[in-house]
C-alpha cells in the first residue's frame, strides 16, 4: 500500500486553508491520480481523513474495484443520490480501518443505467434500492428486493428527491397513506378526540 | 408434524405484537426451522431528507433530531457536524466537551433501553424492570441539563445552546457512580445466571467474516470480533481527549451482542468522569453565518447502534442542497437474515431485538403536529413527575413509596 506521499507529485491543491494536510491520505490522492490520470480538479483534499474523487462515469468501476481492493477501503458507509439537473450524481463513500474516507463521486445522466457495486458489498443493495426509490436511478446487475423506502403502491416514475418534485395533497392520491390501522393494545382511550395524525 | 419438506411462510409484521415499530418479514419455515427471511422496511418514511432542502439549517437541526427517538442526539451531532465542516467553523473547546458529554449520557440510555428490551423478549422481565428503573436516573439527569428527556435541542450551530453549570458536576457524579455499580451487577449477572447464558448463546450468530462482508456496524459488529468504533478511528467532539478502550468480544451471537453493550457502558462511565475532571472553561458556542457556503461533507458519528453518518451539501444559501442520513439500523439490515437463517422461529424476536433496531431511523420520518393546535401550557418537571403519579393513582397503583432520587413523588 503506498501510504507514503510521493515526493515528485506534488499534493492536490488544498482550498486556500489554515495548515497543509499531511499523512497517508496525500499517498491515497496522489495514487488516484497517476493511476487513473485524473485532473488535478478531480481531487480535494478536505481534511486528514477526507477525500473527494470525481471520476467519469467510464471510469468509476475500475477506479471504484482499485479503491475496495488495491487501497483496502472495505466499508462502503452509504451511497448518496444526487440531482444534478441533466444528471444524477452518484457519491460511495467508503472507508476503512484507521478513520480515511474516500469519497467516490460520478455522474449518471438521467434515465441511463449504472453498475451495481453489489459483486464487491453485498450490503449495497439496500443503497441501491433507495436511490432508485427516490431519485430514479437504475443499477445494473442489483438484486432483486422489495421497494425501499417508498411503498409498493408508489406511481412508477414519481422521483420525490427530484428538485422539481412538489408535495402533492393527500387528495391527489399518490401520497395517500393507507387508512391506519388500529392499534393493537388498549393504550390511550383518552385520545380518541384526537384526529388519527397520518 | 414432520413435515419438514415442506416451507410455509409465516408473515410477521408489518403490525405485529413481538416488533416494537413497523416493519414486515416473509419468514420461511421448514418446521421450527428458518429457511430464509424476506424483509421489508419504509413503513416509517417521513420524507426527512426532501423536508431538509427546504428549510434552514437552524429548522434542520430540529427536524433531523426527529430522525430517532433514542439517538435524537446522534443525528442532530452528525448533521451539524458536516454543516459545520462545510461552513469551516471551528468549536470552541467547552462545546466539544458538552457534546460528548451529552452523547454518552445518550449512549448509557440507550444501552440500558436494549438490555431491557432484551430480557423482555426472552421472558426475563425482571431484567427489564430493574434495567429501566435504573434507565430513569440518566434520562432524569439528561432533562435536568438540557431540559428534556429526548431530542434535547442541545446542538447549534457553532456549539451547544445550554451551558452545563459547574454545580451540576457532582450530581453527573453520582448517577455515574451509581449506575456503574448497577451495571457491574448486570456484568456479573451476564456471567454467571445460567439461563441467560444459555438462552442467548449460539442464538443469531454472525460470524466475522459475514459482519465484514455485510458492513454491520456499531456492538453488532464488535460480538463478531470487529474492532471498529468512529469516536476512535475518526475522532470527533472531544474524542480525541479522552481514553477509552473499544470493546470486543468473540462470541458472535446475542450474548456477545449483550457482552459488548454491558462492556461499553463502563467505558462510558469513565469517559464521562474524564469530561468532568478535564471540562474547560470559556465559551459554548461561536457565531455562525445563516449562510453556509458552497460544498459538501460527511460526518460520521459513533452512536449507540453504531455508525451513523450524514452527508450535507450546502449550495450558498440558509438552505441546504441535499441532506443524506444513513443510519446504523439499515447497514445492519443484511446481517439480520443472515443471523436468522438456520435458526428457529422462536428466536426471532430476541435476534431482531439483538441488533438494536431503529425503523424509524432507518426509514427517517417525523411525526409533525399542527403547532396551533397544540395546548400550549408548559408544565415544570415536578408537576410532570406529580402527573404521571396522580395519573396512575387514579387507576388504583400507588407508586409513591418508590423513591427515585432527584424525581419528586
Amino acid at each position: 500500500m503506498s501510504d507514503t506521499p510521493s515526493p515528485a507529485g506534488a499534493a492536490p491543491a488544498a482550498e486556500p486553508g489554515p495548515a497543509p494536510i499531511t499523512g497517508p491520505i496525500v499517498g491515497i490522492a496522489e495514487e488516484l491520480r497517476t493511476r487513473f490520470s485524473l485532473p488535478q480538479t478531480a481531487l480535494k483534499l478536505q481534511r486528514a481523513t477526507r477525500l473527494w474523487v470525481d471520476v467519469d462515469q467510464a471510469g468509476f468501476l475500475a477506479l471504484f474495484d482499485h479503491v475496495v481492493k488495491g487501497m483496502g477501503f472495505s466499508i462502503l458507509c452509504t451511497i448518496t443520490g444526487l440531482d444534478l439537473g441533466t444528471d444524477l450524481g452518484l457519491i460511495y463513500h467508503m472507508a476503512r480501518d484507521g478513520g480515511i474516507m474516500v469519497n467516490v463521486k460520478t455522474r449518471v445522466p438521467k434515465g441511463k443505467t449504472h453498475p451495481s457495486v453489489t459483486p464487491w458489498f453485498p450490503g449495497a443493495a439496500i443503497y441501491e434500492r433507495e436511490v432508485e426509490d427516490l431519485l430514479g436511478a437504475s443499477f445494473d446487475g442489483r438484486p432483486d428486493m422489495p421497494r425501499y423506502p417508498l411503498p409498493e403502491d408508489w406511481p412508477q416514475g414519481d422521483y420525490p428527491l427530484l428538485k422539481d418534485w412538489k408535495p402533492r395533497a393527500e387528495s391527489e392520491g399518490a401520497a395517500a397513506a393507507p387508512a391506519a390501522a388500529p392499534s393493537a393494545g388498549a393504550a390511550s382511550p383518552a385520545e380518541k378526540g384526537a384526529a388519527p395524525n397520518v | 408434524m414432520s413435515d419438514t419438506d415442506r416451507v410455509v411462510t409465516v408473515p410477521i409484521g408489518p403490525q405485529h405484537p413481538a416488533l416494537k415499530e413497523p416493519e414486515s418479514f416473509m419468514v420461511d419455515l421448514r418446521g421450527e426451522k428458518i429457511d430464509a427471511v424476506r424483509m421489508r422496511f419504509g413503513y416509517n418514511h417521513r420524507g426527512i431528507e426532501k423536508g431538509a432542502e427546504s428549510r434552514s439549517y437552524t429548522q434542520d437541526l430540529y427536524l433531523v433530531e426527529r430522525v430517532c427517538g433514542i439517538c435524537s442526539y446522534s443525528h442532530s451531532t452528525a448533521f451539524v457536524q458536516a454543516v459545520e465542516e462545510i461552513g469551516g467553523l471551528e468549536l470552541p473547546r467547552r462545546a466539544k466537551y458538552i457534546r460528548t458529554l451529552i452523547a454518552e449520557l445518550e449512549r448509557i440510555h440507550s444501552h440500558l433501553l436494549w438490555l431491557g428490551v432484551a430480557g423482555h423478549e426472552i421472558g426475563f422481565d425482571t431484567l427489564l424492570m430493574y434495567t429501566w428503573r435504573d434507565r430513569e436516573q440518566v434520562m432524569i439527569l439528561l432533562a435536568k441539563l438540557t431540559g428534556n428527556r429526548v431530542n434535547y435541542g442541545m446542538n447549534t450551530l457553532g456549539g451547544v445552546r445550554r451551558d452545563i453549570a459547574p454545580e451540576m458536576y457532582p450530581e453527573i457524579l453520582r448517577v455515574v457512580d451509581l449506575l456503574e455499580e448497577r451495571t457491574k451487577n448486570y456484568i456479573d449477572l451476564a456471567q454467571t445466571e445460567q439461563t441467560l447464558i444459555q438462552r442467548l448463546s449460539n442464538v443469531g450468530r454472525l460470524s466475522r467474516e459475514d459482519a465484514l462482508r455485510l458492513g454491520t456496524v456499531g456492538p453488532t459488529a464488535r460480538a463478531s470480533g470487529v474492532d471498529r468504533d468512529v469516536r476512535r478511528d475518526d475522532p470527533y467532539a472531544a474524542y480525541p481527549e479522552v481514553s477509552f478502550k473499544v470493546v470486543i468480544d468473540d462470541h458472535c451471537d446475542v450474548y456477545g451482542r449483550t457482552v459488548v453493550r454491558l462492556g461499553e457502558l463502563l467505558e462510558t462511565y469513565s469517559i464521562i468522569r474524564q469530561l468532568i475532571k478535564n471540562m474547560p472553561d470559556g465559551p459554548i458556542t461561536i457565531k455562525a453565518p445563516r449562510r453556509i457556503p458552497e460544498g459538501e461533507a460527511v460526518s460520521r458519528y459513533e452512536a449507540p447502534r453504531g455508525e451513523d453518518v450524514h452527508y450535507v451539501r450546502g449550495n450558498g444559501t440558509e438552505k441546504p442542497e441535499r441532506v443524506k442520513v444513513r443510519a446504523p439500523t439499515l447497514a445492519n439490515f443484511s446481517s439480520v437474515s443472515k443471523m436468522l437463517e438456520d435458526g428457529y422461529l422462536a428466536d426471532l424476536p430476541i435476534v431482531i431485538a439483538a441488533i438494536d433496531p431503529c425503523f424509524s431511523c432507518t426509514d427517517r420520518m417525523v411525526e409533525l403536529r399542527d403547532g396551533v393546535s397544540r395546548d400550549s401550557r408548559s408544565l415544570t418537571w415536578e408537576e410532570v413527575s406529580r402527573m404521571g403519579v396522580q395519573w396512575y393513582r387514579d387507576r388504583g397503583i400507588d407508586p409513591s413509596r418508590i423513591t427515585i432520587p432527584g424525581a419528586c413523588g
